[in-house]
């Protein structure tokens, strides 16, 4: 009875506040729209049942996405926006978790806790820091003046180029700790060996460290890969009018279009989007429990 | 071998100034006497004065804490019976739905569940305020929650607990007294995420949080969307001051914790 | 008819193969070598053996590549070898850890090194199944490390830093994460291996039993300096100082003053009442000089009652007796309180054996037995 207590809370919390609501944006996706509160029909009826509900059931919101451009687009330059922007964070997390695994181990525990610091502080601040820093006037600008490698300021803040900036800087933790995670397991007789066998030190690290660490590189990919792409708070911020990011359309569907159907739809998509990835990190979890055990 | 190549001391030092900086300009632009964010005008306080008188921020502030505080203490209740269900349940109907539902939340996109959430919220007429975002909080800082604390009852030595059970404890006695001790480390460190994880969100509050209740986050963000402003940053600087305060002092505490334990050990290997 | 003896070292003609001059290593204000000057041969199997901290492994790593020397030089087939980085050097090495490539097959990692030299690939094949066969490792080879058995990791570690034809393995405790029985089996395969490639090896090592076993000679180490370099026999019969003699087997020490009374012959008074003991030693000492007799156990003979025509003979109480199965070690206590250990083979059932607790039996040993040391 106390077991069955244990398992009905938390299982019914998640049944009604996760997957019901998720049966809900299914629904009202299939849903048209209408000038009314809620605004869309129909509503699910308990008295004309299921049937009737069904029958009234269209896909329009879904074809509606694709003839609409803007969705296409959305959905293609959040996926771009990802890709790029995953790549950077691994082009500078990987060097900094390197020389993190390397640092003596009596100042490993400080370098951790300074890069886990900025991960409790709010996100929101994070990215506002940067918008004094992008702006025409700001930080990045004046300095540049100042040391005359230009002459005019550049416009970076409502670009992508700051989005990039934006999501680099925010998400880097999460690509440094799973690739140190990995390093720091790494024997340093491995890369001795290698180079006792004749590899120089560029080769010993293509050959052996690369490889020992793919694991935590693909891990900390995904980690930055799959929240970004349904990211709001950096394009809506940093990004400019062009910067079309799904997460941001889905947002202004809902709150300046106010068309729920289209933003369920949406949201049904953006979720089809994200399975591939999040299938892919789940195998490369797996495959590293089973290569721990 | 412990010595650093400069390829490494170099890119350690270029990484954490990035990481820094822009929060270090932000502290100190927030003592800044003028209405200019990005022109120093000589030392001051005012805007830290002016925050105080801000009646909106604080309402929003006390919303906040008041959210944080409530959805995470349900969350680390929620989260604690999940990951112990997860790990010693053993199994019962659903269980793979469960763990599903647990791991989802982690890599959902928060505009979808503050987008589900709402319409949920709609469908049953529940009207939009302080409750339902602590609702909302409560539902994916659980799930952190469970993560954090599986991953420690995971290493958990069973026979533990079948040492209690042998001993005369019921299975509720065994986890009070036993497992539960243990595992407090963990289930603190899960509440911590649960609460900074609410303290942060933008997005998934928006969507739930009707016009009687604005948290800090949503008012921050209104505010930011104009532009840089003063008053932003000192706020910001006070919030980045708890979190440095609040890990520094936890880690602090852990460190101060395991030299205790390693001298304890020691000195009883001597005796 | 008799076939050479291999003794290089013997030979002034003979050139070494590696030689370290004065070489010192500090890390820090810790002098991890202290000026060490050693030369070794061609085909040689050679043993650094000592407590851990004494240097072997820094010695080692400096023949790898891996430290350079902060004085003196190193020379390898008379080239100085600290310009050298370790992927130019004509020396490979097996790793107390293996330090097998995880995420490479057993043939991949024999291949690894090969593979480095841009050899033509049918080569390569051919000498990895060459080395696969040598290890007796054909059947595994598509195997990764973590699928195979500790012994079979040892046997690939080898086969590994063998591939390279090197002109020089160094071994670093090879056998360190055996079980006793596969490290014995281990140590005569590591010896026919070393004979049938021909390849000096230097093999570091805290296990005495090992040294003696595998090497042709013998260097115990202390505090980064060599103390004695000898044959394992020469090195068990004949230790130079005490510190070899008590770090090699098992010995008892007995100190005293010598008083010469002959041709090499000596009397040594060790403790009051007791009658001098008879040691022949071909070191000089001088009138009243004082000294430490080393006498190995197992040339103590132990008897119920007083033998004749013996040079030395002590009467004592049996205080312990450690039974290992093929010989019984007595600890006998002195009526001065000295304890002097002496073995004898169980050639009988235990039941027959002659001794037994808190007998009283006496020590016999000739004046050859013990060796006469000065420090």
């Amino acid at each position: 009875m106390r077991r069955f207590a244990l398992i009905a809370a938390p299982y019914l919390w998640l049944l009604a506040l996760f997957l019901v609501p998720f049966a809900i944006v299914l629904k009202i996706s299939l849903s048209d729209y209408a000038i009314s509160i809620p605004p869309y029909t129909p509503q699910f009826d308990w008295a004309t049942g299921i049937g009737a509900f069904l029958e009234k059931l269209d896909f329009e919101n879904f074809i509606w996405l694709t003839e609409d451009d803007l969705y296409w687009k959305a959905y293609l330059s959040s996926l771009k926006i990802a890709l790029i922007s995953t790549f950077m964070t691994l082009l500078v997390g990987y060097p900094m978790a390197y020389a993190m695994a390397r640092a003596p181990a009596e100042w490993r525990a400080t370098l951790m806790m300074l890069v886990i610091l900025p991960f409790w502080t709010s996100f929101l601040i994070r990215v506002y820091a940067w918008m004094g820093i992008l702006s025409n006037e700001g930080f990045l600008n004046q300095f540049l003046l100042w040391t005359g490698m230009i002459s005019e300021p550049l416009t970076i803040l409502n670009t992508n180029t700051a989005v990039y900036i934006g999501i680099v800087y925010t998400y880097l933790p999460f690509m440094i700790l799973p690739i140190y995670a990995a390093l720091e397991r790494l024997d340093d007789s491995l890369i001795e060996a290698a180079e006792d066998l004749g590899c120089s030190r560029l080769t010993a690290f293509w050959l052996i460290t690369i490889p020992l660490s793919k694991t935590g590189i693909i891990a900390g990919c995904f980690l930055v890969f799959i929240p970004v792409i349904g990211e709001f708070v950096i394009p809506s911020l940093l990004g400019g009018s062009d910067t079309l990011m799904i997460g941001k359309v889905l947002w202004e569907e809902f709150f300046s279009n106010r068309d729920w159907p289209v933003a369920s739809a949406v949201a049904v998509v953006l979720l089809l989007l994200l399975i591939i990835p999040i299938v892919l990190f789940q195998r490369n979890q797996q495959k590293q429990e089973e290569a721990d055990t | 071998m412990t010595r650093m190549s400069w390829f490494n001391t170099v890119s350690l030092t270029l990484g954490f100034a990035f990481l820094y900086v822009p929060m270090l300009i932000l502290v100190i632009f927030s003592f800044n006497d003028g209405k200019l964010v990005t022109v120093w005008a000589g030392f001051s306080t005012r805007w830290y004065g002016e925050l105080m008188q801000n009646e909106a921020f604080l309402d929003a502030a006390w919303v906040t804490i008041k959210v944080a505080v409530a959805s995470s203490t349900i969350a680390t209740v929620l989260g604690t019976m999940a990951a112990y269900v997860l790990v010693r349940g053993g199994r019962f109907m659903g269980r793979t739905l469960f763990s599903g539902m647990i791991y989802a939340p982690l890599v959902m996109p928060e505009v979808i569940t503050g987008l589900s959430l709402l319409l949920l919220f709609i469908g049953i007429g529940l009207d939009r305020g302080v409750l339902t975002i602590i609702l909302a909080h409560t539902t994916f800082s659980m799930c952190y929650v469970s993560v954090v604390v599986s991953s420690r009852l995971m290493t958990f030595d069973r026979s533990l607990e079948e040492a209690a059970l042998d001993l005369g404890c019921s299975a509720a006695q065994a986890f009070r007294l036993v497992t539960l001790p243990i595992i407090a480390p963990a289930v603190i460190s899960g509440w911590l995420l649960a609460f900074t994880l609410s303290l942060d969100d933008l997005v998934i509050a928006s969507f739930t949080s009707g016009p009687a209740a604005t948290t800090l986050p949503i008012k921050i963000y209104s505010a930011v969307r104009l532009g840089v402003s003063p008053e932003i940053n000192a706020l910001s600087t006070i919030m980045i001051a708890i979190v440095t305060i609040g890990v520094i002092t936890a880690s602090l505490a852990n460190k101060r914790q395991m030299v205790r334990q390693q001298r304890d050990e020691q000195s009883a290997v001597r005796s | 008819m008799t076939s050479p003896v291999f003794e290089p070292w013997n030979d002034p003609e003979a050139k070494p193969l590696i030689e370290f001059q004065n070489v010192t290593k500090r890390f820090g204000s810790f002098t991890a070598i202290d000026d060490l000057t050693i030369g070794i041969y061609e085909k040689e199997f050679f043993a650094l053996l000592g407590p851990s901290g004494c240097g072997k492994t820094t010695l080692m790593r400096m023949l790898a590549g891996f430290e350079t020397p902060t004085e003196g030089a190193i020379f390898l087939a008379g080239q100085d070898m600290a310009p050298v980085p370790p992927n130019k050097r004509a020396t490979n090495m097996m790793f107390q850890s293996y330090a097998l490539f995880p995420h490479l097959s057993i043939w991949d990692n024999i291949a690894f090194g090969l593979k480095r030299e841009s050899m033509p690939k049918p080569d390569i094949e051919a000498r990895v199944d060459e080395m696969l066969r040598l290890t007796r490792m054909e059947k595994f080879a598509r195997r990764k490390p973590h699928q195979i058995s500790g012994g079979q990791r040892q046997r690939v570690a080898l086969a590994r830093s063998l591939a390279k034809h090197p002109k020089l393995l160094l071994l670093d405790e090879p056998l360190g994460a055996l079980d006793k029985k596969l490290r014995q089996d281990t140590q005569f395969e590591l010896m026919d291996i070393q004979e049938k490639t021909g390849t000096t090896f230097v093999i570091v090592t805290h296990d005495q039993e090992e040294a003696m076993t595998v090497a042709s000679r013998v260097a115990v180490m202390d505090n980064g300096k060599i103390i004695q370099v000898s044959t394992p026999d020469r090195i068990y019969e004949n230790p130079n100082s005490v510190y070899v003699a008590d770090f090699i087997g098992e010995v008892n020490i007995i100190d005293g003053t010598v008083t010469p009374n002959g041709p090499d012959s000596y009397s040594v008074a060790w403790k009051d009442g007791q009658p001098p003991l008879n040691v022949i030693s071909p070191t000089a000492f001088s009138d009243g000089q004082s000294c430490h007799l080393a006498i190995r156990p197992e040339k103590v003979t132990i008897n119920a009652e007083k033998p004749a025509d013996v040079d030395n003979v002590v009467q004592g109480k049996i205080l312990d007796i450690a039974y290992l199965g093929n010989i019984s070690t007595y600890h006998v206590e002195l009526p001065s309180g000295v304890v002097i250990k002496a073995q004898s083979a169980n050639t009988r059932r235990i039941s027959r054996r002659a001794f037994t607790w808190e007998d009283t039996v006496w020590l016999s040993w000739t004046a050859t037995a013990g060796v006469l040391l000065a420090n």
